[in-house]
């Protein structure tokens, strides 16, 4: 899995990339709650478009990722979900709990 | 690792590994192709390819708390599907630890109305395969997952 950042306007902008498993998915929660808790990005946009895979434990990282940027009143948004990763949304009831967009303009539109 | 020994003559691959999470992604690789060999579309390859990682990660997780040597195995036998059924073949999975015995009253997962972290792999074993099934053999975990084509498009004969 790969982790690149990088700002457009107000958002900051996670492109990932790699099947992200059990074997790295605490580096993503790590970025990610850096992101929101410590450097205060108001606004998060994932890039999933590069994952061919998550598992649970990576989306238990996008929980995460959510739950924290709720409690700092920031906002949270994934796009460019593979069919793997939105199965594994739905299959968790989770694909209506996240503000999923289909592209990053999409995304980075408030 | 001492198991039963499996005679079956539609035996097709036996992968064993150590409980390092790296090496998820090799199982992960092993299972893409013959899945697609055996016949399985690509939405059914996906479900079984997230059955057997989140089967093999939570082995890794909970029975062998995070320990990196310890030994797991994974075989695969095609199945045909029982005469009353509909559609195509099918594939049974047998995965083999060393851990300690799991209480089968833990293997219903959590609610999933919670927005929580974990707990979701269970889900997606249960969601994606026909039959699990856990028991106690020989002081080994064996978890056997089954799944049933929908629509057997089967390219050729392993």
């Amino acid at each position: 899995m790969k982790i690149s950042v990088r700002r457009v306007d107000k958002a900051t902008i996670f492109d990932v990339s790699g099947d992200i498993d059990m074997s790295n998915s605490p580096e993503l929660r790590k970025a990610l709650l850096h992101e929101i808790r410590d450097a205060r990005a108001s606004w998060v946009v994932l890039n999933l478009s590069g994952v061919k895979y998550i598992d649970s434990s990576g989306v238990a990282s996008l929980v995460e990722g959510l739950k924290a940027s709720r409690d700092m009143g920031s906002r949270f948004v994934l796009f460019g979900l593979s069919a793997s990763a939105r199965e594994v949304l739905q299959l968790s009831r989770l694909l209506k709990v996240f503000e999923v967009r289909d592209n990053e303009e999409q995304a980075l539109t408030s | 690792m001492k198991r039963p020994s499996n005679r079956n003559h539609d035996f097709l691959l036996e992968i064993k590994l150590r409980s390092h999470p790296r090496l998820l992604c090799v199982l992960r690789g092993a299972m893409e192709p013959l899945m697609e060999v055996l016949g399985f579309s690509e939405e059914e390859r996906r479900s079984i390819i997230r059955a057997i990682d989140e089967a093999v990660s939570n082995i890794m997780r909970h029975s062998y708390n995070g320990r990196l040597d310890r030994p797991i195995e994974v075989s695969c036998r095609s199945l045909r599907r029982p005469s009353n059924g509909k559609g195509g073949r099918g594939v049974e999975f047998l995965l083999f630890d060393h851990g300690p015995a799991v209480d089968p009253t833990k293997l219903c997962g959590r609610p999933l109305d919670e927005l929580r972290c974990g707990g979701l792999g269970l889900h997606l074993i249960r969601g994606g395969m026909d039959r699990v099934e856990y028991k106690r053999t020989a002081n080994m975990n064996q978890l056997r997952l089954i799944k049933y084509a929908r629509s057997s498009k089967r390219r050729s004969n392993p």
